[in-house]
């Protein structure tokens, strides 16, 4: 734990350096992003993505291990899921933002996405441990919920709006989607080539990427 | 509107794994043959090796009857319902969950047929655990080879024989029963870490060996040979290398001409006339509702809807539900034991990230009664099963075996690290039917048409729980010997909706305590035949398809035999 906060302390600077320098924008909205600097919501309101993307950025940071959740568009894969297969989830986050700022002032004295990292990561351990008050029905089921889609976004297809650059994947040192897979490429004494390509750029299912991600 | 339509010979209710094989030797015997089935349509081209579809968003393109009622789960008859799985265990489609299944084709042991009568023999009858309704099976192994010959090979399996004709090979399971040829494929290809483990294996003196699949790995009936891509795990194959019924045994059955596959066909009730007999069955699509009379109705959908459509379809003669006089549908429920894992840590990558489930290798020293159960305090065992499956989003789900937080800087360091080198184990154990273990209708839960959904009351027993922990010291073991750093083992978990669940129409000689006779129709209704491990009273330690094909391709073949005779005309 000690060394987990140390590393953090150090950490600080290059974190939000990070979050500025944020890469290359390809996708849609890059307009809007790039004139206010900030990811543009579809889903979310501009407040909550700003929280999203906060505590997205503490579960997954960036830090000397490579980009997190920031650079790899977590916040984007949810905010789109949530007017899509994840839509049933919308209302517990949109309920869990206000519980979670709500809790931040509350302990801390300012809105989630403003608190130093150290104060952020001791109110999503409250979270966690489910010492923190004031969510319905209990904080530990909203921080699961929203762990297990920032773990979605980061390693799931790029098609689905997370996981941007192969960020997740080159991560977990994941060799890559393949359609076929040589006995070479299952050996324990040498590692797979890594190559990286969404599923749906294998022209055999580049019909399907508009229904899988609603048009995007 | 309401469609009565013109009389068919046969209708079957549900196409999936057991319907879909039964279809083929009626067609080809002549008899017309409606499939009703209440999913569509799946073809090569929508199986994209995609995680987050096939994974965590329970096929969202496909038809979703099955998610529509989800059995509601409680542990005993005094208890609140536990919280509701949010998907099916198995899905709708042609072909059905064999086409996202892991395609494991296990024959049963000898054992698994004979519990009782064996157990009595070797160890004395107070060995069978106190409250189990368990009974042998109304025939042994050497009846049902046969139709696991030919399920073997109309569906295609690959795999390594370890019992031809009574000649062991040790590249085989030893301890499976005789079988009259070797499998029509060989195995699944090994891995790097396959062969790690088969050499732990025999270091300390087990019997490894690859298991069967229903997978190609070789070419085999024109269809290609597997990929090996990573994507099987409960993913459809895009180069038809999975012998889901789909590719297989239906289309074959088609091409006789005489079976017509409906689809999107959502069965409410079967009907009887002032006989007594099953008349017709009673199907909403798109709106409006079919009535099909049929000469023979075979119910095969999965286990929980075989008994949900018996209890729903009430009338004079059957106030309890169809077939159901005797007050056993439902009865004898039980769902696998697949809990209770092992999970290891190794210092190396093991490479895992291709392949699939039912690429692997497997022990069976430990199973059914191939050990000395003598000074253990259970009977029965289980299958240990390591295998080459893994992609990203459950690999990052990884335990930490409590060395880092769960998120953060140093989770991040950990996974990525550790990614490719914790690998999990599948033990399917021996489970026995109990008095109070059983299924019926919710009574206040519903599907979107109203229909109630079904509910399973059900928990392991003590004999379940100490296979449980004995196969996990097996399990343990070999990952040691393998060379694993750290270890975890996971709950047993109790019996909520399963893939693997059994009984509710048990088979067997006596009308008091089985629903379906030994040739699988109802001992009340005689031209109403069950498929599926709902017939099922045992389950061995293994994968149940390959055992409901074989049974299904039995009761098809009595019934073209038996063909405008007594009983069944």
């Amino acid at each position: 734990m000690t060394n987990r906060l140390s590393r953090r302390e150090m950490l600080k600077r290059t974190a939000v350096a990070g979050a500025v320098a944020a890469v290359p924008l390809r996708q849609r909205n890059v307009r809007a992003e790039q004139h206010s600097g900030q990811p543009v919501f579809e889903t979310l309101t501009q407040g909550e993505g700003k929280t999203l993307s906060a505590v997205v950025a503490r579960l997954i940071p960036t830090d000397e291990n490579g980009p997190g959740a920031t650079e790899a568009k977590v916040a984007r894969y949810i905010d789109r899921a949530l007017s899509g297969s994840l839509i049933s989830s919308l209302g517990t986050y949109r309920q869990g933002f206000v519980a979670l700022n709500r809790y931040a002032e509350s302990i801390h004295g300012s809105q989630f996405s403003d608190l130093p990292i150290e104060a952020q990561d001791q109110v999503l351990s409250d979270l966690e441990d489910d010492t923190a008050t004031g969510f319905s029905p209990n904080a530990s089921s909203f921080f699961e919920v929203v762990r297990s889609h920032t773990i979605q976004g980061m390693f799931s297809d790029p098609a689905y709006g997370g996981n941007d650059d192969f960020i997740g994947w080159e991560l977990l040192g994941y060799p890559g989607v393949r359609t076929s897979v040589t006995a070479d490429l299952q050996r324990m004494d040498s590692a797979p080539t890594a190559r990286q390509i969404s599923a749906y750029d294998f022209p055999a299912f580049a019909d399907l990427k508009t229904r899988r991600t609603n048009g995007r | 509107m309401v469609v009565e339509l013109p009389k068919t010979d046969v209708v079957i209710i549900g196409l999936g794994a057991v319907g879909g094989v039964a279809a083929l030797p009626l067609a080809e015997a002549g008899l017309t043959v409606v499939g009703l089935e209440a999913g569509r349509w799946l073809d090569t081209r929508e199986h994209a090796p995609d995680e987050l579809f096939n994974n965590y968003r329970g096929w969202p393109g496909s038809v979703q009857k099955a998610n529509r009622e989800i059995p509601v789960h409680r542990t005993h008859s005094s208890a609140p319902d536990s919280s509701r799985s949010s998907i099916h265990p198995m899905m709708n489609a042609v072909g059905g969950t064999t086409l996202h299944y892991w395609a494991q084709s296990w024959r049963l042991n000898p054992w698994d047929f004979k519990v009782v009568s064996e157990t009595t023999r070797r160890y004395g009858a107070s060995r069978i655990p106190a409250g189990s309704t368990v009974e042998d099976w109304p025939f042994g192994l050497e009846e049902l080879e046969r139709y696991y010959d030919r399920v073997e090979f109309e569906v295609g399996v690959s795999g390594q024989s370890g019992n031809l004709d009574g000649t062991i090979d040790e590249r085989g399971n030893i301890f499976e029963g005789p079988r009259q040829r070797p499998y029509p494929m060989p195995p699944l290809r090994g891995t790097g870490f396959t062969q790690m483990m088969t050499d732990a294996a025999r270091q300390i003196g087990w019997h490894p060996f690859p298991g069967p699949a229903a997978v190609n790995s070789v070419r085999y009936q024109n269809r290609a040979a597997c990929g090996y891509h990573g994507f099987c795990n409960r993913g459809g194959c895009h180069l038809d290398a999975k012998n889901s019924t789909a590719v297989s045994t239906i289309p074959r059955a088609q091409a006789t001409g005489n079976l017509d596959v409906v689809t999107e066909a959502h069965v409410r009730s079967i009907n009887v006339d002032r006989n007594g007999r099953v008349s017709s069955v009673e199907y909403l699509r798109n709106g409006d509702t079919y009535v099909q009379p049929a000469e023979v109705v075979l119910l095969a959908s999965y286990t929980y809807e075989n008994v949900r459509l018996l209890l729903m379809s009430m009338s004079d003669a059957f106030p309890n539900g169809l077939a159901n006089n005797h007050g056993q549908v439902g009865r004898h429920y039980l769902s696998h034991a697949q809990g209770g894992g092992v999970t290891a840590l190794f210092p190396r990558n093991l490479n895992l990230w291709y392949g699939l489930p039912a690429q692997g290798v497997a022990i069976d020293d430990w199973a059914d009664d191939n050990f000395d159960h003598t000074e253990h305090d259970f009977i029965g065992g289980g299958n240990l099963w390591v295998f080459s499956d893994r992609r990203p989003i459950s690999a990052a789900s990884m335990g930490t075996f409590g060395r880092v937080p769960r998120w953060g800087s140093a989770w991040k360091s950990f996974i990525k690290e550790n990614a490719d080198r914790s690998v999990g184990s599948y033990l399917q154990k021996t489970t026995l039917p109990y008095e109070n273990n059983y299924l019926d209708l919710h009574p206040t839960v519903t599907d979107p048409l109203g229909d109630p959904v079904c509910r399973i009351t059900a928990d392991y027993r003590e004999n379940e729980r100490r296979v449980s922990a004995f196969i996990q010291d097996k399990m343990e073991q070999w990952f040691r010997e393998a060379g694993a750093v750290d270890i975890v083992r996971h709950g047993l978990g109790t019996m909520g909706p399963s893939t693997h669940a059994y009984g509710g129409t048990r088979m067997g000689d006596n009308a008091e305590t089985n629903v379906v006779d030994r040739w699988g129709f109802a001992h009340e209704v005689q031209n109403l035949g069950v498929l599926g491990a709902s017939v099922m009273g045992t389950s061995g330690a293994h994968n149940p398809t390959l055992t409901a094909q074989a049974l299904a391709w039995r009761t098809a073949d009595h019934l073209v035999e038996h063909w405008g005779a007594t009983p069944i005309d």
